[in-house]
């Protein structure tokens, strides 16, 4: 177990190196360059922008520059960004905790209401609840999440005004809030962003898990335990669905990262304070550190995610377990 | 003779899909008096395995028991029952055990955990008493170190072993009747002795009746004081099992003991009954067996046979088993005229 995870740790470093350097590479590449933005600013001129570039190395060759970075990035150093003067680690330290909130209510709404979807399908396959279902669910899978994360706005903010339009929390009122008047506010805030993505985990999840039980039922321990006398409720969410988690438990690890990622058009539409919005501002402004950082973490927790996929995978299939 | 058991009484379970219906039980009539053993016998896609899940109406859909079938057991039509009254039946009044020990089993519980279930389902015991339960009974079923043994998965155990688990899980209530689908067909020959064996045990020491399903004729001649035999969906030959192997009244049965090894045999090659079993969606008209029996006559096609006394408790499905019996080995009576 130990030497498992030990294993797993070092094949995720090496990963860590690789999309430092791809990233790194591919951001140079791009065209465009960094306090370019500024450039209509008339009191910025042309001199003081290569000073600047100066400051932070920026007119070094890329061997340089690459091996600099790499070397910060050894010690745990993410860097200054360029565009806010601020470390890196405090711009993400910000950020990741908003995502992890609009992402975890996501994930774990969009989870349980997609396994109950895909359980309650197959227990009824064929039925017409299950093939409107079957419609509904391929729709939302199908549909790019910017234009469901608008139409729920329009919908639900715009018209009935039931939701705030954007951000996390109100901007002139939070401040005066109670704790828990500060808790709803950001609870309403963050329905419809988290709403928005739990659908479409949900559609996904559902069609899985409604194939995986499919899969399974028909399978002879599931007879067996209806010979014994398990109620069909029993045989169904009890032996066939424990074995039918099985493969959503995988989807779920590999769903882990957009844990961190977030969605760029959801958190930008809902102009949600977090990564995906981040991520999105460093690419405008070429920030290189900025951008380096989210991809960085947004790689971490994908290997992060396959190893507690991994184990969860190992908790529920005892056949996996070793020893 | 006192009440049986279980009667089944024109059993159909019929397989409804647009290519047709298949009659995979299709009138099948027996016994089985308490504490018998009976042998169901027949070679794959006769409906014995379909039989025997008829029975505690585990037949899924497109599967169907057609309406007039009876299944009478303990004062009780099986087929009138509702879903929680049968329920109750299911493995507690009649267990059963499965072909397939190592795919009947779940794989993610212990084997403990599935033995319990059967004592926390029926019985309402307490989650403690019921494991307590599983390792007497896989103490009973002759697994060494029950204790530990019950923390394992299925995939841990080796066949043997599981269908032993099976066999456990089947007499958690002592059940009246135990029905066992091919129980030693996946196991390797010392193995099957021993299931059958503690089969044997059990039905000493519980009076347990036991339906045993099977294609193996030598099985049922060890362990069954009655065979049924079926081919095509229907029972085409009923008798005690002496009766049966002293003198067979179907050319089906004729066939099966034909192609039984026997221990001596000096010739290379096994007898074969030609052909295989028809679909079930096309069952011959008149006799089912007669593209592959040997005496197959006119009569045969025109006409289905009854299933016709012989002698007490012996009957058989067939033209020559009638009346004056002509002398099987004949195949010359096919000159005979209707």
């Amino acid at each position: 177990m130990i030497a498992f995870l030990f294993r797993r740790l070092l094949q995720g470093v090496a990963i860590l190196v690789t999309v430092a350097t791809v990233t790194f590479v591919l951001i140079h590449a791009a065209p465009g360059e960094p306090f370019a933005g500024q450039l209509d600013d008339v009191r910025f001129t042309p001199a003081q922008q290569a000073e600047l570039r100066r400051q932070r190395g920026l007119d070094q060759p890329l061997a340089t520059q690459y091996v600099r970075y790499m070397g910060r990035l050894a010690r745990g150093d993410l860097d200054v960004s360029l565009a806010q003067q601020r470390p890196v680690r405090t711009i993400l330290a910000e950020a990741l905790p908003r995502t992890l909130l609009l992402m975890s209510a996501a994930l774990f709404g969009g989870f349980a209401l997609g396994i109950l979807v895909g359980a309650l399908q197959a227990a009824r396959a064929g039925s017409w609840a299950d093939r409107v279902a079957g419609r509904i669910t391929v729709a939302l899978a199908a549909l790019p999440d910017f234009w469901l994360a608008l139409t729920l706005l329009l919908l639900f903010s715009v018209r009935l005004r039931w939701f705030p339009v954007s951000g996390m929390v109100d901007p002139t009122m939070h401040e005066y809030l109670s704790p828990l008047g500060r808790l709803r506010d950001v609870a309403w805030h963050l329905a419809l962003p988290a709403t928005t993505m739990a659908l479409i985990f949900a559609a996904v999840v559902a069609r899985y898990q409604r194939q995986a039980l499919l899969d399974v039922l028909p399978d002879d321990f599931v007879r067996s335990a209806r010979a014994k006398g398990v109620s069909e409720r029993g045989v169904v969410l009890r032996h066939a669905l424990r074995n039918a988690l099985l493969p959503t438990i995988t989807l779920f690890g590999m769903a882990l990262p957009a844990l961190v990622g977030g969605s760029l058009f959801v958190e930008f539409i809902f102009a949600w304070p977090g990564m995906g919005r981040a991520a999105v501002e460093a690419l405008s402004a070429r920030d290189y550190p900025v951008v380096l950082g989210t991809t960085l973490v947004s790689s971490a927790l994908v290997v992060v995610g396959s190893i507690v996929a991994d184990l969860l995978a190992a908790a529920a299939d005892p056949r996996l377990r070793r020893g | 003779m006192t009440d049986p058991l279980l009667r089944v009484e024109h059993l159909r379970t019929y397989f409804h899909s647009p290519a047709g219906i298949a009659r995979a039980v299709d009138d099948v009539s027996f016994s089985i008096g308490r504490g018998e053993t009976v042998g169901v016998v027949g070679e794959s896609g006769c409906g014995k395995s379909v039989t025997a899940l008829s029975l505690l109406r585990l037949i899924q859909a497109p599967g169907r028991i057609e309406a007039g079938s009876h299944i009478w057991f303990e004062g009780r039509d099986l087929l009138t029952l509702g879903a929680e009254d049968i329920r109750q039946v299911r493995g507690n009044r009649i267990a059963m055990i499965f072909q397939e020990p190592m795919t009947a089993l779940n794989p993610v519980f212990t084997v403990g955990d599935q033995i319990a279930e059967v004592a926390r389902v029926h019985d309402g015991a307490s989650r403690k008493a019921a494991w307590e339960r599983a390792v007497e009974m896989l103490a009973l079923v002759g697994i060494p170190s029950p204790r530990e043994r019950a923390s394992n998965y299925p995939h841990q155990m080796s066949g043997g072993m599981r269908q032993r688990v099976l066999i456990a899980m089947a007499l958690v209530m002592n059940p009246a009747l135990l029905i066992a689908d091919e129980p030693t067909t996946a196991l390797d020959v010392t193995i099957q002795a021993q299931i059958l064996e503690l089969l044997a045990k059990v039905q000493q020491a519980f009076g347990t009746a036991i339906l045993l399903i099977t294609h193996d004729l030598g099985v049922v001649a060890e362990t069954a004081s009655r065979v049924v035999v079926m081919y095509g969906g229907q029972v085409v030959e009923e008798a005690p099992v002496r009766t049966l192997f002293a003198d067979p009244g179907h050319p089906y049965t004729k066939g099966l003991m034909q192609a039984m090894p026997r221990v001596g045999m000096d010739r290379e090659r096994l007898t074969t009954i030609p052909g295989s079993v028809p679909p079930p969606t096309a069952w011959p008209t008149g006799c089912r067996f007669r593209d592959r029996c040997g005496f197959a006559w006119p009569r045969c096609e025109a006409e289905a046979p009854a299933l016709v006394p012989i002698s007490a408790g012996h009957a058989a499905r067939c033209h020559l088993a009638e009346v004056d019996r002509p002398p099987v080995a004949a195949p010359a009576n096919a000159a005979r005229s209707t």
